[in-house]
Parts: C-alpha cells; structure tokens; sequence
C-alpha cells in the first residue's frame, strides 16, 4: 500500500540524514522522497512515499515523531489532499517526426521545456499511471533520459500541518 | 565576565550536576583539558575511551544521573562508539562530549577527523556538532534535556577546537526550546481505567515488568501495584531489582534464559501486563507464538515502542511516573479484592516456580559457576551493586543473583557488548562509593577492557572482579555443543592467559581458586579487602546455561536442567 507522510522538520544540516537513516535502518522502504524549504525559514519539510501496511506505516510515524529534529507528521490522504510530483523527458525528434511528438506531448499535457536539433525535453506532472503512459507512448522514438522529483502533496482547505503541531504540544506538555 | 569556550564546557557542566568526566585526552581536546587542569574538575582517565563511554554508563545506571564522557577527535571518539550502542539499547542517559578538528579544515579528511556525527546518528537520541561560538550553551543544555528526560539516552556533542579558544559571556540558558520534543508527560486517564477494567475480567493475569521502571525510578508503585493486584509477575534481564525476589509468585527472569514459571506463565495468562519493557526476541521467543492466550496491556514512555514487536490490545502511552501511581490507585479503589479473586492462579504459579527453581547439579572437586555466583551474592551483603559482562556468566547471575533493588544489578541487556563489565563497574563504583560493587566476568569478557584494571588501580577504585573462568567464550561453546555438533570453532581460550598476573601487573590484587573447599574463604576475604581485587575462579568448560529456549522457538519449549541432565 502507498502511503504518503509529510515531515514537518527544523531546517537544520543534518535532519535529511537522520531522517533517512532512521528510514533505512529498521527497514522501512521508501518510494520516493522531496526536501525543501517552507514559508518560514526555519522549517523544511519532507515529503516521503512509503510502501507498508497501517501497522507498518503507525511504526514510521511514531519513529519519526521520537526524533527531536521533527516538529510534526501528517499522513497525507489520496482522497483529502493533492499531490504532485515531476518529471523530465529526453526524447529523440528531428524535423522528421517532431509535430509527432509534440502532438502526443499535447493530449498528455506534457511542456516542451527544450529543443535541439535532434532532441526534445519535456516536464510533465501527474501521477505515475499518466507519466509512465508517456513514456511508454515515446519510447519509439528513442527515450533519452527520465527523471522524477519525489511526490509533494498538500491537504486541501484550511487544514494545515501546524495542527499536528498544537497536538504534539499538547500530548508532549513538558512537565518540568 | 567573558571566558573561553572550554571554561564555558566546565561551568555548563557545574549547572547541570556533573561531577565526574570519564575521558581521554588528544589533539583537540586539550584547550578543554588545559581548563580541567586549571580548575582541577574531577576527571576519571581511562585506558581506552571505550571505557569512558562504558564507565559513564555504569556510573549513570547506578546512579540515575547523567553520565559523562569526553574524547578527542576521529579514533578517540570512533572508540566510543561501543558505548554509545550499548546505552542507546539500555536506553541510559549520557551526555558523549567529542573534540571535533577545526572549523576551517572540517570536510578537509584533516588529521584525526571523524564524522561522529554521521557515525552516531543510528544509536544516539539526539547528536549535534557545534561549529559557532554562540550554539555552544543552548546545545549543552538541549543535550542534558533530551538525554535524561522522556525516554532516556546517550546524546554527542561534537565541537570544534576552535570554539573552545573563542571568547564568549557565560549565560547558562535557563529553559531549553523544543519544538516537537516531548520529555516527560502524562498520557490519557482513559488508557488506565481500560487497563484496570481489563485487569478485572482476567483470569489468569500476569506481570512482566522492564528496564522502563528502573529508569523511571517508579519500583516503589510498581511494587505497589503488584501488591494490590496480587499477581504473579516476572522480570526481563533489564528489570531485575524493581520487584523484590521474596514477593510472592515472582518468577524471576523470563525469555530465552528465563526460568520454567516465567515463561510457562506468560505461555498460559489471559492477561500480561507489559512495564516498561519492550518485547525484545531474547524475551518472547518466536514472536508470533509469544502469550499466545493473552490480551495485552503495555505501559511505556515511547509511542514508538506499542506494537513494534507485538500486538498491544490496551496500551497505556506516558510516563511511568504519571500512570503507576494511578493505576495502584485505581486497582485500590476498584472495590475488588483482587488478591483474594487471583489467589489460586498465583499460588499454582508460585508452586510451579517453587518445583522448577533455577537449579544446577554440583559436582565433587569442581567449582560449579553457579555455585560462584550463590557465594559471592551471599556474601556481598544486601546494597551490593552486581555489575557483569556479556555471556553465560551473565545469565547465571541473572538467575542466581538475587537483587533487592533497582539500580543493583548493571548488565549490557540490548547490546549485549563483552567488555561492558570492568569499565561500568568503576562507573557504578565512582558514582557510588559507599556501596560495594561486585563484577561477575568471564575469562573472554574480561580481556575485551582489562586494560580498565590500571584505571582502577590508579584511581583506588574499589571494584572485586570475580572471573568466572573455563577457558571458553563459554556461551558461544554452548551453542555450538547444542546446535553445530561440538564444533568448538574459534571458541577456546587455551589457558595461557594468567589473569592473576595481569591483574598485579596493573596493580590489582589477584586471587586463583580452584577448589571447592577454597571458594568460600578466598570470595569471602577479597570481598572484605580494601581496593580492587580479582578472583579468578576455575570453573568446568562443559555448563550449560538452562533453561533456554532455542532459538526460533516458543517460550514454553524450553531445555530444562532435568531433561538436560538425563
């Protein structure tokens, strides 16, 4: 099963390491992960796609919740939250086949972000089925090079992962 | 006042308590250890930095309070690795501070640079390395905090040489700010009156009861607890001394060394109550088939620990200190007689404890090394801190030690780390001068740190080592005679070794025994001299330690003693 968890964590050197050793050291199997900054300078946040059943995936959490470095976990839902990732694709396409290509690339909603004599780059986001269709639908025409960011996601409305903070404060109210 | 920033080390350390440092000195430590010179902090010079990390470690279990190390850089801190794992296993609380190379040339692959950092990510609570003046205060704060609260364990602080020379005011932070850490708190009411209401439709209820009472100082409302309950309970490796070895229906330790109630009785309750402990696979066996009968109620500080290794049907999250005081309250205030509605499953517990105790068959002209360990906790006297090392020696004092008390019995449970003996002693001794402190050791654990033998005797630390010594890496024997058909592969040790030479190389007494007749007199007067001592006493090669179950199956297919001895 998929599972994506948001990590709200201290922009700190050194947090993506732990993060990812705490990951890899009990055995937990990532799909994909993305780091980057948020709106306040302090915090980044990791975005990390994670195979596992419910058991599993409450044992991450908790994992990731222990670490002093993580300020909150918010487990993203298919249903309740939008996510999206990218990727880039370098086809063969010369003046023979080129409006081939860019026609596909258009029913798939793919942009054209380089053109060279003999080859084409594109960006297009989506979720894997879309993304591997393409590339399935380009391979003819020579398939360069692909490569895909990690999954980022959002929850949709006014929720934000800072109430998972209050929450966490509440539950961890220091008592000294 | 402004000072440097090894002055400001030391003044951090007064604020916090310390009151001893377990180092070794180098290159980039020596502007701190120029400042303990000056200001003559109490200082413990090892042999080994794997000692320091081991020796404070001791020193923290047997006193609850931080322990403290220092190291230089690269091989001085990769040398305290060891410990480091073997208290972040125990879960002790220990503040490693490490001489990083400076500033400008880290990255470099400069002379004795180490990641430590990197290296200690997996087995630290927490790590920080502090490369600006400024972090140096609010991180040797956060360090002690996050190292002795929630869930206790070693944090590493890594600083880089320069900091140390860089001038800076001395304002010990007061509070520390932590955003996202919890340290101690309390969990939800509603967990306990599930567990009392649990505990009441139970049959056949059990205790089973970990390091986490320890930790939390809570085996006064443990003890409680049992009492208002009235039922049986036993101990992993880690709990031993939380519940006192009279109480009726204790069974002593439980899991792969444990003893035929323990486990027959985790096999056969409805209901075990987890304390503090953390299902470790040296205490459920195959872990599907583990309290195969029972619900389970699970108390403990760390989220992370409920349903990790089994299933938890009523699971009580927060600090000891906060629920056994409530749930002793609440099973007071039940308006059952508890005691009277378990008496018949405890007192058939108690009976089949009583016909299955840990046992051993002596043997004429030998000393048996259970026999070592009957004598020497005989004549101990009561407020004895037991320490040992990793092996079959550590089994036996498990089983034949009885220990009153928390913090009395000191064993590298998780890591299971040889060596861990001799350095924690002297901790555990330094940390508590007034109490005797006694080693149980083997012939292969001891030489792991003997070098720690000068530390004591330079430092008059009064430690008795008794080597338990059959010329084996003894449990390693034991599993190769049971599981690879008497291939002793690499498991002798030939008997060249004179320990008792070695010791009075270092400046340690030593003491050969080797019959019978003799044991009793030579524990008796080494225990009763003044200073460090080691008695090496011979023991058979071929002891089993029993019960066990194999490895792979179910507690209750244990080796018994009896069936062994057919």
């Amino acid at each position: 099963m998929r599972n994506v968890l948001s990590v709200y964590v201290h922009n700190q050197p050194g947090v993506l390491v732990r993060v990812a050793s705490m990951f890899s050291r009990r055995e937990f199997n990532i799909d994909s992960l993305a780091v980057g900054v948020t709106q306040s300078p302090e915090r980044s946040r990791i975005t990390v796609v994670v195979q596992g059943d419910e058991g599993l995936v409450d044992q991450m959490i908790k994992q990731l919740e222990k670490m002093p470095d993580v300020v909150a976990v918010q487990r993203l839902d298919k249903d309740s939250a939008v996510f999206r990732g990218l990727t880039m694709i370098k086809v063969k396409a010369d003046d023979t086949n080129r409006l081939d290509v860019l026609k596909m690339a258009e029913l798939f909603r793919a942009h054209v972000i380089d053109v060279q004599k003999t080859t084409l780059i594109f960006e297009i986001t989506g979720d894997d089925d879309k993304v591997t269709a393409f590339v399935q639908l380009l391979s003819p025409y020579g398939v360069l090079e692909v490569i895909r960011t990690g999954l980022i996601g959002l929850e949709r409305g006014e929720h934000t992962i800072k109430e998972h903070c209050e929450e966490r404060e509440y539950y961890g109210k220091n008592l000294l | 006042m402004r000072i440097n920033g090894a002055q400001a080390v030391l003044e951090s350390l007064k604020q916090e308590g310390v009151d001893v440092i377990f180092g070794y000195p180098g290159g980039v430590v020596l502007p701190l250890y120029d400042e303990i010179y000056k200001m003559k902090f109490p200082h413990i010079l090892v042999r080994h930095e794997q000692g320091a990390a081991l020796a404070a470690d001791g020193y923290a279990r047997a006193t609850g309070e931080v322990g403290v190390c220092l190291s230089t850089s690269g091989p001085g801190c990769t040398n305290l690795v060891t410990g480091i794992a073997t208290a972040y296993m125990d879960s002790i609380p220990l503040v490693c501070f490490t001489g990083q190379v400076a500033t400008s040339v880290i990255g470099k692959d400069s002379f004795q640079e180490a990641d430590i950092c990197g290296i200690t990510t997996p087995i630290t609570k927490h790590n920080y390395l502090v490369k600006r003046p400024e972090d140096l205060l609010r991180t040797i704060k956060e360090a002690f905090f996050i190292a002795r609260t929630g869930r206790p364990g070693p944090v590493v602080v890594d600083i880089a040489t320069d900091v140390f020379r860089a001038e800076m005011d001395f304002d010990y932070p007061e509070e520390v700010h932590l955003k996202g850490y919890s340290g101690l708190f309390k969990g939800e009411e509603c967990a306990i009156d599930a567990a009392v209401e649990a505990l009441l439709q139970a049959k056949r209820p059990l205790a089973f009861v970990g390091g986490g009472v320890t930790l939390a100082d809570e085996a006064e409302d443990l003890r409680a607890v049992i009492k208002k309950a009235g039922i049986p309970v036993c101990s992993t490796l880690m709990g031993l001394g939380c519940v006192d070895p009279d109480t009726e229906a204790y069974l002593g330790m439980a899991g792969m060394h444990g003893s035929y109630a323990a486990n027959m009785a985790i096999t056969g309750c409805d209901l075990l109550i987890g304390i503090g402990v953390r299902f470790d696979d040296r205490v459920t066996g195959v872990v599907k088939e583990f309290a195969p009968e029972a619900k389970i109620v699970h108390f403990d500080i760390d989220a992370a620990e409920l349903n990790k290794n089994v299933r938890v049907d009523y699971p009580v999250l927060g600090d000891l200190n906060w629920s056994l005081p409530r749930f002793a309250k609440k099973l007071a205030a039940c308006g059952v007689d508890l005691p009277a509605r378990f008496a018949s499953w405890r007192e058939k517990i108690a009976a089949m404890h009583a016909s299955h105790p840990f046992s051993y068959q002596k043997r004429n002209g030998v000393i048996m090394p259970q026999q070592v360990i009957e004598t020497a906790a005989r004549l101990s006297g009561d407020d004895t801190i037991f320490v040992t090392d990793v092996g079959q020696h550590q089994m036996w004092a498990a089983q034949f030690c009885p220990v009153s008390a928390p913090r009395h019995f000191l064993t590298s449970g998780g890591l299971g780390t040889m060596g861990y003996g001799l350095p924690a002693a002297i901790g555990a001794k330094i940390g508590r001068p007034k109490q005797k402190v006694v080693l149980f050791t083997g012939d292969g654990s001891i030489m792991m740190n003997c070098q720690e033998m000068a530390t004591a005797a330079d430092n008059g630390v009064d430690v008795k080592i008794v080597v338990l010594h059959n010329h084996l890496l003894g449990m390693v024997a034991q599993w190769q005679r049971m599981f690879y058909e008497h291939h002793y592969s690499q498991s002798q040790l030939h008997g060249h070794t004179d320990l008792v030479k070695l010791a009075e190389a270092m400046g340690v007494a030593g003491v050969h025994v080797e019959k019978p007749e003799d044991l009793e007199k030579a524990l008796s007067d080494a225990l009763s001299r003044e200073g460090a001592v080691l008695i090496d006493v011979m023991v058979p090669e071929d002891a089993d330690v029993l019960p066990m179950v194999p490895g792979g199956k179910r507690l209750d297919e244990m080796i018994l003693e009896q069936e062994a001895a057919k």
